[in-house]
Formats: C-alpha cells, sequence, structure tokens
C-alpha cells in the first residue's frame, strides 16, 4: 500500500510540492514511484531553468516507460536533487525524503490549484 | 476486452503487476524487472508464455505449404528440428516472424506472436489454397512455460522430472506425462527468447498449471514478467514484431537475410527479398551507443550530429548486463555503417552515439 504525507500539496499527475516559505520542494508520490517500478533514471532540469504550473520539467525513467514530471507550480529552480543522479532508486526507497527540484515559487496562489492529502488519496482510489 | 491466461490467478495471488499485451492481460514483473533478468542471466526463470500462438499444419502437402509461406528452408529436416524464420506479404513486409517445429513427416507445429494470432490464421488460411493439408488452430488448447537460464536444464530435469538433457538447441520431443485423468502429450524444445540456454514446453492449461506450480514451489525458478523478457531478449539483438519487425520492415531491412533461404524454389515474398538484396533497401536496423546515460524508447527520432531526422529507435534500454544506454533504430541505410556517429532526441535534449552492431551481450547457448 502506497503513503500518503500529510502536509503536501498534490497534483492530479502524482508530484507533490512541499512548501517551505517562498520554496517548494517538488517530487513525485509515493503512489506513483509503485506505479512506476525500478527508477533507473531521472532526467532533471538546471538550475536557473523556469518552470510553469502543468509544463513539464523532466522525466522519470523505470526500465519499461519513460514519465513525464509536471510542474504543479511555477517559478525557478534553485536546487536539482544530485544525489538522483547516482541513486534514481532513491525515488523507490523513499519518494518523500527525496524531493527532485527546489523551486522559488513565481505565484503561491498557484497552490490553491492543487489537492491536500485527503483528496489526492480519493484520486488515487 | 484482453484474454487471460490459464496461469492469470497464480500472477494476481504472486502480486504481478498486471498490463496489456498482446491482446492479454499479462505479468509485466513480479518483484522488479532488475531482479528478475539478473535470475535469467544467472540462475533460472520461469516465465508464462501461453499468450503465444500455436497452429499445426498436417496433411499429405504440410511440407510443401510451409515452404510456401515460411521464408526459411524445412526441407528434409530431421524429426523435432526447428526453424526460426518469417511469413511475408509479396512485397517482403513482415507478417510475423516465427518458430517452424517439424514433429513428423508432412506435420509442422507453427508457434506465433499473441498480438498476430488472428492477423496469422486468415492469412495462412487465405494461403490453402491448391494446398492438400489440415490447419488446426490450437492456440486456445496450448499453456506454454518458458524455463531460462544456466540452470534450466537441472530446474527442467530435476523439479518437472522432464527429461531434456539430451535435446540439441532448436530441437523439439514429445513426451506423455500423466497429469490429469488420461495423461497426455507435451512438446518441449530447447529454445527461448533471451539469449540464455533455456526449454519451452507447451502443454494442456491443466498440465501448465501444474507445472508453474511445481516450479515456483521449489524455490529453484523465478517467476519472471514481460518486462525483462523484453530486456533478455534486446540485449542479445533478437527482434520484437513490432518494434523490429512489421509489414513496413523486410527482414532484409532488420539484418534478418539468414533465415531467408533465397535458394528455395519458392516462397511468398521471395521476389522482393532479391530485388532488395540486389538493388539495396532504403533503411536498416542499427544498434546504436550513447556517450552518456539516458534511455532512448521506441518511435524517438534518430538525428546526425548536424540535427537532420534520419531513422527511429525500434527498442532501447539502459541495457542491465553491461552498464550502457543503448537502442535499436532503423536508420537510412548511408547511416548504417559501424562507427557512423548518430545522436537520438530525447525530450528536450539530444544524445550522441555512435553505431554499433546490435548485439549488446553475447547469448549463452548450450549447442
Amino acid at each position: 500500500m502506497a503513503n500518503f504525507e500529510a502536509g503536501l500539496y498534490y497534483s492530479e499527475s502524482h508530484e507533490y510540492i512541499r512548501v517551505e516559505g517562498e520554496y517548494g520542494f517538488i517530487g513525485i508520490s509515493d503512489f506513483a514511484q509503485q506505479s512506476l517500478g525500478n527508477v533507473v533514471y531521472v532526467d532533471m532540469p538546471e538550475v536557473d531553468d523556469e518552470v510553469t504550473a502543468g509544463e513539464e520539467f523532466g522525466a522519470v525513467e523505470s526500465v519499461k516507460a519513460a514519465s513525464d514530471l509536471i510542474s504543479p507550480v511555477s517559478g525557478t529552480v534553485v536546487e536539482v536533487n544530485e544525489a538522483l543522479e547516482d541513486e534514481p532508486e532513491l525515488l523507490n526507497k523513499d519518494a518523500f525524503a527525496n524531493w527532485i527540484i527546489k523551486v522559488q515559487l513565481s505565484d503561491p496562489t498557484e497552490l490553491d490549484n492543487l489537492m491536500d492529502v485527503e483528496a489526492y488519496k480519493k484520486h488515487c482510489e | 476486452m484482453e484474454k487471460k491466461t490459464c496461469l492469470y490467478d497464480r500472477h494476481v495471488t504472486l502480486g504481478a503487476l498486471m498490463s496489456p499485451f498482446g491482446g492479454f492481460i499479462m505479468p509485466i514483473q513480479y518483484s522488479n524487472i532488475t531482479d528478475e533478468h539478473n535470475a535469467v542471466r544467472q540462475h533460472c526463470g520461469v516465465f508464462d508464455v501461453s499468450h503465444m500462438g500455436e497452429v499445426r499444419i498436417t496433411g499429405p502437402d504440410a511440407e510443401r505449404y510451409v515452404q510456401h509461406i515460411f521464408t526459411n528452408d524445412v526441407t528434409d529436416a530431421p524429426l523435432g528440428q526447428i526453424y526460426y524464420g518469417m511469413m511475408l506479404y509479396p512485397n517482403g513486409g513482415t507478417v510475423d516472424d516465427l518458430l517452424v517445429y517439424k514433429m513428423g513427416e508432412n506435420d509442422f507445429f507453427l508457434v506465433i506472436n499473441a498480438a498476430n494470432i488472428d492477423k496469422d490464421v486468415a492469412w495462412m488460411t487465405e494461403q490453402t489454397e491448391g494446398f492438400d493439408i489440415n490447419l488446426d488452430h490450437q492456440s486456445d488448447y496450448y499453456g506454454q512455460l518458458a524455463v531460462q537460464g544456466p540452470e534450466a536444464e537441472a530446474v527442467v530435469e530435476e523439479v518437472l522430472g522432464l527429461p531434456c538433457q539430451e535435446l540439441k538447441f532448436y530441437t523439439a520431443k514429445t513426451l506423455e506425462v500423466a497429469e490429469g485423468d488420461e495423461g497426455e502429450t507435451i512438446i518441449i524444445s530447447r529454445t527461448g527468447y533471451t539469449g540464455e540456454d533455456g526449454f519451452e514446453i507447451y502443454g494442456s492449461h491443466e498440465f501448465t498449471q501444474q507445472a508453474w506450480d511445481k516450479l515456483i514451489a521449489s524455490g529453484r525458478c523465478k517467476p519472471c514478467g514481460l518486462g525483462c523478457r523484453d530486456t533478455l531478449r534486446f540485449e542479445v539483438g533478437l527482434p520484437l514484431y513490432g518494434d523490429e519487425l512489421s509489414a513496413d520492415i523486410s527482414p532484409v531491412m532488420a539484418g534478418l537475410s539468414m533465415f531467408c533461404k533465397l535458394d528455395k524454389p519458392e516462397f511468398i515474398g521471395k521476389e522482393a527479398l532479391a530485388e532488395q538484396k540486389a538493388n539495396g533497401v532504403p533503411c536498416k536496423l542499427v544498434g546504436i551507443e550513447l556517450a552518456d546515460k539516458a534511455i532512448p524508447r521506441h518511435g524517438y527520432a534518430v538525428l546526425t550530429p548536424e540535427g537532420e531526422p534520419v531513422g527511429e529507435v525500434t527498442t532501447g534500454y539502459h541495457c542491465l548486463s553491461v552498464d550502457k544506454s543503448v537502442c535499436m533504430a532503423l536508420v537510412k541505410t548511408e547511416y548504417a555503417k559501424l562507427g557512423t556517429p548518430l545522436a537520438v532526441q530525447i525530450r528536450k535534449k539530444t544524445f550522441p552515439g555512435v553505431v554499433v552492431k546490435k548485439k549488446f551481450y553475447d547469448k549463452h547457448y548450450k549447442k
């Protein structure tokens, strides 16, 4: 069974964002990593790249398939989780501890378009 | 609505990730693809391949008919000999690739791809005019297990009690087994789709279920899904219909001419292949190795270093047995030479690579 972490915002395409002040840590949910199976490669943007809510910013690749990463918010990438370059399987070990990118939010009101954990749980049923 | 194989309930009980493939709902993985892949390379794995189709051709003209629809040459074959080859359209495009088992004089057992069963049977039926044969479509009767890996022979002998040690590569035999009320005749062959030694076993659903249960209970044989079947076959350069062969991709383009015997008096598609061999083909299947880690997927564009599109990826992976990002791709013939620099477009980025042999890992057959 998948874990669902409270206090995060979730998108329909199974990304989460943990907001700390003006920054957000974006990753994929535990439900998403379970559906993907073994993650073998994470295609990430670079620092200073712009991301846009609803648009692709990278991809998570399992052995069988590539799955686009869709940004839940707009903003600027301030950090990427470099550990995933060598150990993409960290997403399978703990998807919530291993965020993919850290962004500076340009429009925090976009968070209102996302789901809380209860709504996201229903979305996954 | 996808069909289920006779082992469907067992896959669900084992917690397999199930997904549609070739008209069936099939196990993609049980634990994870990498572990299952390595089990076959290093020890032994069992695959449910009951989705594969079977057709039996018998009758006075059976051999002449098989020679007509099949690219390889079964003339004077010893009993139990198996041939790999294709059925072609008159223009050289591929209907399917298949195995032909010679089970007796004018008695052949054909194994075809699941996704093509309806198309193949219709095609074969259309070609029967003028041949005194009986075409028996047996896909609904047979279950099929593939036991693959360096320990496969010991597992089949000791766990299933089926003598197979003396079977040579690409040969088959029938065995009488006592399963069920009256017993039955099964077919076992030293064949597979993994690049390892192994066996494929065809029997009734009841036999297949009992054999599967014994193999899983023994703990000597890991259940393996279609996910690793694809990574295993890909690494050793074996084609998959729909990726490396299709109605638009002839065996000459795919580099499989050795299975098309142009010295046969005739077969459907022979003239087209002879023409392709003589005058060349517009595109060829190649291997491409990327310099950096990335995963080229089916359908991604292949480019020249200058960015001109010259082909498409047919299958690609980050190869599990050798740590490399590689793919097979169909490219314009002038870019198919070994060592040609090419690139693959992966989402927004372009990854440089080079044309290499389309076999990324050596086969370990027991011949």
